[in-house]
């Protein structure tokens, strides 16, 4: 019965920069512990695909991660953490304990933002994300008819995924416009993302693909059958099975501010060498900016090794990003008075109203008191409201209260 | 400020806002400061717990008098207040406990409160999931359970009352000076800052004493009743730095509330882990299957304390026309509506319903240690 695991450098978040962060810390010698909720490494980009082999990009760092002596705890959640004792309370399904750092590397990755529209919450409307993750596990999508919306590459990521899959993408629906677009594109070859782009353009020819467009609503009676789409001055009407929708990423910056890193502007500020505001405190990869794989495995190296090895080259990339595919503000306006904000507790979008921040609308509607602890709404509301929630407490994940009651015991 | 108030209530809090409801429906014109959000204060870090109490005589006297209130009111809420006539049941491990059930059962039935006794047996078949072993319990059925910030939003609305947002930085009985230098004259003033009271009226005696609550997700049916271990007086009433108690209730949602625990002079917000820990080990010694629920929140919140455990309603010690409705410690939710009735009595110089003296302002220089 080991009630406490030490160890110098804790990962938290097995995705490419956690990945990144526990080899380099590993291979310079380290003990390091790698702390991850899902079964197995690879993050959202990398997750294991049931039909399809990995990138090789992925290979060669699942390989290196196999390779290194690297403690690995999967299935669990971190649930609450004192930066002053560097202890983190973790929990597995049969059992929680406590982890100690002398270094923890933050790599908590980002999750699927939301955006509230018409009919956003029936049966089918998913994010794309989440349906690829469907998808690699086994859902079979061969000859759904797929819409697929929102913002940012991953649009084009996840149709070419779910077309592979034998999905039929009726369209895809970008909001940022072209002219951006075309900056994007030409601008972004600098960073070795051309034959990428180039890659998925020739995986979806014949997908028709509108620019300066966005979702107006999803219509069905117990699950969508079709969208509304706003293209130019005219709404066209798609018959489909599944939206995918994406509007960009919101890091996942709890554990972060439990922590007590300094956050700007919604990321964790770092400066040489991934260093957070807390001593002995890196963080990596998106909770930092969105950047994508390659930044997050520079950022990674640098955060594991503790050297400075010019991930920063990869900032330019991360603010084009922003600015190509920043949401429009035509969007804030797309949820109607009666259009469900907070999905967990049935918070309409005209509950709302008059109230000045999100401390108030959680305190009188209950909007991200439910189990998602408003990692859906907060990050909507955010961007409809310009509201923050900055207040972060364990748990920092639902967790069994025997776990909080004695966080050294481990499994009964 | 041109169009000025009858009377101001610094503070939009369960008592503030009781206030401001029972000064606005003797048809004053009422006006409610607030730095922050309505009843996101203390008011928004309770349990809810409407409970008639008995550590002394006045407290027995304002619980009951402010319990019958409430229950008056509860047919004009609406559901989002979650008023819940759960019922308390003050737990007693062993006979020294179930000897205090039957004092207390005693003096509330002397006193026309109705209460049970409820043996090892009973107490088993009304809550299945207290542990087997315990001697019993007194049931106080009319006890209840409310949802505090939405009610104040509500009384704040009922009211009428226009609501400044700002910080007031001072007060005397005809004005109040805001932090942005405004200055808002009126008829009647009252300070209703709870923990925060003593910063505009200095001769409050009033320090934080710092709680946890944490709430699980949805068990409809875990618990029917407030479970409150008897013990819970002990740890109530002394004021030693630091204590825990199993004070647990089912809210409306089908969730389990799980309190409490007491630090005083603690006025920092955040968790403790050491004090969380000993307060879920109470609970789950109590009711052990509480352990495998999920815990989706925790939270604390300062409960304004007086030396002697009751409130300050009635008029201030250097100044006689500001009124003081604060110091309410972990009772605020259940003495609110009383305390609005009594501050609404004193200024149209009306006859209470039950004494005010025992919680004028001026007492505890009297009687404090």
């Amino acid at each position: 019965m080991n009630e406490r695991q030490e160890f110098d450098v804790v990962v938290a978040g097995a995705g490419p920069a956690g990945i990144a962060a526990a080899c380099a810390a590993a291979e310079s010698g380290a003990a390091v512990g790698l702390i991850d909720d899902n079964s197995e490494p690879g993050g959202q980009v990398w997750r294991r695909d049931r039909s399809h082999a990995p990138s090789q990009l992925a290979r060669f760092w699942l390989n290196r991660l196999e390779r290194a002596s690297i403690h690995r705890f999967s299935q669990t959640r971190i649930v609450a953490a004192t930066a002053r004792s560097r202890v983190l309370v973790v929990e597995q399904p049969r059992g929680s304990f406590e982890v100690s750092y002398r270094k923890l590397v933050l790599a908590t990755g980002a999750r699927e933002r939301f955006l509230p529209f018409p009919g956003w919450t029936l049966p089918g409307v998913v994010g794309a994300g989440g349906l690829q993750a469907l998808v690699k596990s086994g859902l079979d999508v061969q000859g759904a008819r797929i819409v697929v919306a929102g913002t940012g590459p991953l649009l084009l990521a996840a149709a070419s995924h779910l077309r592979l899959a034998g999905a039929r993408i009726q369209a895809i629906v970008e909001q940022a416009p072209l002219p951006s677009l075309t900056r994007f594109a030409l601008q972004s070859a600098r960073y070795g993302k051309a034959a990428q782009a180039l890659g998925l353009g020739l995986d979806l020819i014949g997908v028709p693909l509108h620019v300066s467009s966005w979702i107006e609503a999803a219509e069905g009676a117990r699950r969508v059958s079709a969208v509304r789409v706003r293209v130019l001055k005219k709404v066209k009407t798609y018959p489909c099975d599944y939206v995918a929708t994406s509007f960009g990423l919101a890091p996942n910056i709890e554990l972060p501010v439990l922590a007590g890193c300094e956050i700007e502007d919604g990321f964790v500020a770092v400066t040489g060498g991934q260093r957070t505001s807390v001593k002995d405190v890196y963080a990596a990869g998106e909770i930092t900016g969105i950047g994508g794989v390659d930044s997050a495995l520079a950022e990674g190296q640098e955060a594991g090794s503790g050297n400075a090895l010019g991930a920063d080259r990869w900032l330019p990339f991360k603010r084009l990003l922003h600015d190509t595919f920043n949401p429009r503000d035509e969007l804030r306006s797309l949820a109607a008075p009666e259009t469900i904000v907070c999905r967990c507790e049935d918070v309409r979008r005209s509950a709302l109203d008059g109230m000045t921040c999100w401390r108030e609308a959680k305190l009188q509607t209950r909007c991200g008191m439910g189990t998602c602890q408003g990692r859906v709404c907060g990050a909507a509301l955010q961007f409809l409201n310009g509201w923050r929630n900055e207040s972060v407490r364990p748990p920092l994940l639902p967790a069994r209260v025997e776990t909080l009651a004695n966080p050294g015991r481990r499994s009964r | 400020m041109s169009a000025s108030a009858d009377v101001i209530v610094i503070g939009a809090g369960i008592v503030g806002a009781a206030c401001a409801d029972a000064i606005a429906r003797d048809g004053l014109k009422v006006a409610v400061i607030e730095s922050g959000a309505i009843g996101g204060g203390t008011t928004a870090a309770c349990m809810g717990h409407i409970v008639v109490m008995d550590d002394s005589e006045a407290q027995f006297a304002l619980t009951r008098y402010s319990s019958g209130l409430w229950h008056q009111l509860a047919a004009e809420l609406p559901s989002e207040a979650e008023f819940t006539q759960a019922g308390t049941l003050w737990v007693a491990s062993g006979e020294e406990e179930m000897a205090e059930a039957r004092r207390k059962h005693a003096y509330y039935g002397k006193r026309g409160v109705d209460t049970e006794i409820l043996d090892a047996r009973a107490l088993a078949e009304a809550e299945p999931n207290l542990r087997p072993g315990l001697a019993g319990a007194l049931r106080v059925p009319r006890d209840s359970v409310v949802y505090p910030p939405w009610i104040a939003r509500w009384l704040v609305e009922r009211s009428g009352a226009r609501v400044i947002h700002g910080e007031a930085v001072a007060a005397s009985g005809t004005e109040v000076r805001l932090r942005d230098g405004t200055v808002c004259p009126a008829g009647a003033v009252v300070n209703a800052t709870g923990v925060w009271a003593p910063r505009l009226t200095s001769s409050l005696q009033i320090q934080p004493r710092k709680g946890h609550l944490l709430i699980t997700d949805r068990y409809p049916g875990f618990l029917r009743h407030q479970l409150v271990e008897l013990g819970y007086l002990k740890s109530a009433h002394g004021h030693g730095s630091e204590s825990v108690a199993m004070n647990l209730q089912p809210r409306a949602t089908g969730q389990i509330l799980i309190g409490s625990s007491r630090q005083l002079g603690v006025d920092s917000s955040e968790i403790e882990e050491h004090m969380l820990q000993r307060m879920l080990q109470r609970a789950m010694e109590y009711v052990p299957g509480l352990g495998q629920l999920p815990a989706t929140r925790a939270w604390t919140g300062l409960r304004p304390c007086s030396p002697d455990n009751l409130p300050y309603i009635g008029p201030a010690a250097e100044d006689s026309s500001l009124l003081i409705a604060a110091g309410h410690e972990g009772l605020g939710i259940t003495t609110s509506l009383a305390t609005g009735t009594l501050i609404a009595d004193l200024l149209l110089k009306r006859r209470p319903a039950i004494p005010a003296a025992p919680y004028f302002p001026g007492r505890v220089h009297a009687a404090s240690h």
